[in-house]
């Protein structure tokens, strides 16, 4: 039976051996998506009240491209001083640190693109692939993208879509590959950046009747998903504390406190849909409200996160 | 002695074939879902897990005023057509597919800036299978170039 035996079922034995090997690899690899405890989420948000901890759960933050079409929307002007400057780049050698500016230097990229400034897109595209390639993001961008972006530059509509390319290869690797605390930071430090870049944009102007200010303080609703985002990766697949990202948190801090300053109010909502156009509208009211001295405390202290993200 | 050999077999078929459904999730939303939000432009967010018929998923976003989006939900072929709701602080349900042909696209704007939850769910299929099927479920958004 023995030799004969095993040269039958040698295929089987195979599969058996390689199906092994998978397994082993992808142990835990639904970390793209959890399974949600409900004691984390007694918040007094209500949309959150409901979450089901048998289900899936994502958080959207604004994407670094998104985050520079809701500052452009609001009546931003271009300012490349606010950008961080590429030589920083040279700097950035720790995982956290290429992460976070990996997400600042996306949003540089496009803010600048956003404003046809097309030399700076070219280095800013630079400046995010060195960050990727020093987070072994492989491929995210390749020299076909460069040649690409370079010969599309009097383009915008295909600027934007590198630039969408680029971060979905960025993100869908690290959250295939066990990662998605590093895609959490990168998206922390491309919606600080844009944060940055609208306080320092609102400067000692008044607040009120101010579009810029007003989608500066609506980034209230998009910090409580800061917080859940970051805190759903406080630990590693080992069950043990994840350092960057409890730094990260302590680091957002004196932001929760400031934003917890800022009232934001939403009235129910109606969905009405153009029968011609097909889109929905959702009729609601915001209203958001701060104290000015309230708002220049929010803007030092997302310059001061800033300041530290970009050492 | 046998039967034991097909299920060994039938375990590791069935884990091979996870991972590859895994391994082209990627793939799906890129080269698949990403298509439906053409004209709009993808915000390069990615949003895709594997779901098995039965299972339901939650995304929390904020959406802002003055922006026009699509919301593009789209299952793999393994699946059958992926149902989702879309509904706000008060739980007012603001749109849902099942009324609206189970469509993978939604094109809507905001008078006012405000959180929404999504809500997806993989029905259970009509086919007599002894096992539930898996497959790749994206989840996309586009935006209008305001300018």
């Amino acid at each position: 039976m023995p030799e004969k035996y095993f040269v039958k079922h040698l295929p089987v034995l195979l599969l058996f051996a390689f199906s092994l090997v998978i397994i082993s690899c992808n142990s835990g690899k639904k970390k793209s998506v959890k399974d949600v405890n409900i004691e984390d989420f007694v918040t007094e948000d209500d949309i959150f009240d409901d979450i089901d901890k048998a289900k899936k759960i994502f958080y959207s933050l604004p994407s670094p491209l998104e985050t520079a079409m809701l500052i452009k929307s609001a009546g931003a002007e271009y300012d490349e001083e606010l950008l961080n400057d590429i030589s920083n780049s040279s700097k950035y050698t720790t995982n956290k640190s290429m992460a976070l500016n990996l997400g600042i230097y996306t949003t540089d990229l496009s803010f600048a693109s956003l404003f046809d400034q097309t030399q700076a897109s070219i280095r800013y595209m630079e400046a995010a692939r060195k960050m990727a390639e020093g987070l072994d993001i492989n491929d995210a961008i390749d020299n076909a993208t460069m040649t690409r972006l370079e010969e599309n530059l009097q383009h915008r509509d295909v600027v934007m879509d590198i630039i969408s390319e680029t971060f979905l290869n960025s993100s869908s690797y690290l959250k295939e590959n066990d990662r998605q605390d590093v895609a959490a930071v990168v998206l922390v430090g491309g919606w600080i950046e844009g944060l940055y870049i609208a306080t320092k944009l609102v400067g000692n102007s008044s607040i009120k009747n101010n579009e810029l200010a007003d989608r500066i303080l609506e980034q209230k609703l998009s910090f409580n998903i800061v917080q859940r985002m970051l805190d759903d990766n406080q630990e590693n697949e080992e069950g043990e504390p994840n350092q960057d990202i409890l730094e990260l948190i302590a680091q957002l801090q004196d932001l929760k406190e400031a934003f917890d300053k800022v009232k934001v109010t939403t009235t129910e909502s109606q969905a009405v849909t153009s029968q011609d156009s097909k889109v929905t509208t959702i009729k609601s009211n915001t209203e958001v409200s701060v104290t000015p001295e309230d708002f220049k405390k929010l803007q030092l202290v997302v310059d001061n996160i800033r300041t530290s993200f970009i050492q | 002695m046998r039967r034991t050999y097909h299920l060994i077999i039938l375990f590791f078929a069935l884990s091979f074939i996870s991972y590859n459904a895994s391994a082209q999730c990627k793939g799906f939303a890129k080269k698949i879902c990403k298509l439906e939000l053409i004209p709009y432009i993808h915000d390069g967010n990615y949003h895709a897990a594997i779901l098995t018929e039965g299972e339901e998923a939650e995304l929390y976003k904020t959406f802002y005023s003055g922006q026009e989006y699509r919301l593009a939900i789209c299952g793999s072929d393994a699946l059958p057509d992926i149902e989702f709701q879309v509904i706000d602080a008060y739980k007012n349900v603001l749109y849902d597919n099942t009324e609206n042909n189970l469509s993978r696209i939604w094109d809507f704007s905001l008078e006012a800036s405000q959180q929404l939850k999504i809500m997806v769910k993989v029905p259970m299929g009509d086919t007599e299978s002894e096992y539930p099927a898996s497959g790749c479920v994206a989840i996309m958004f586009g935006f209008k170039d305001t300018e």
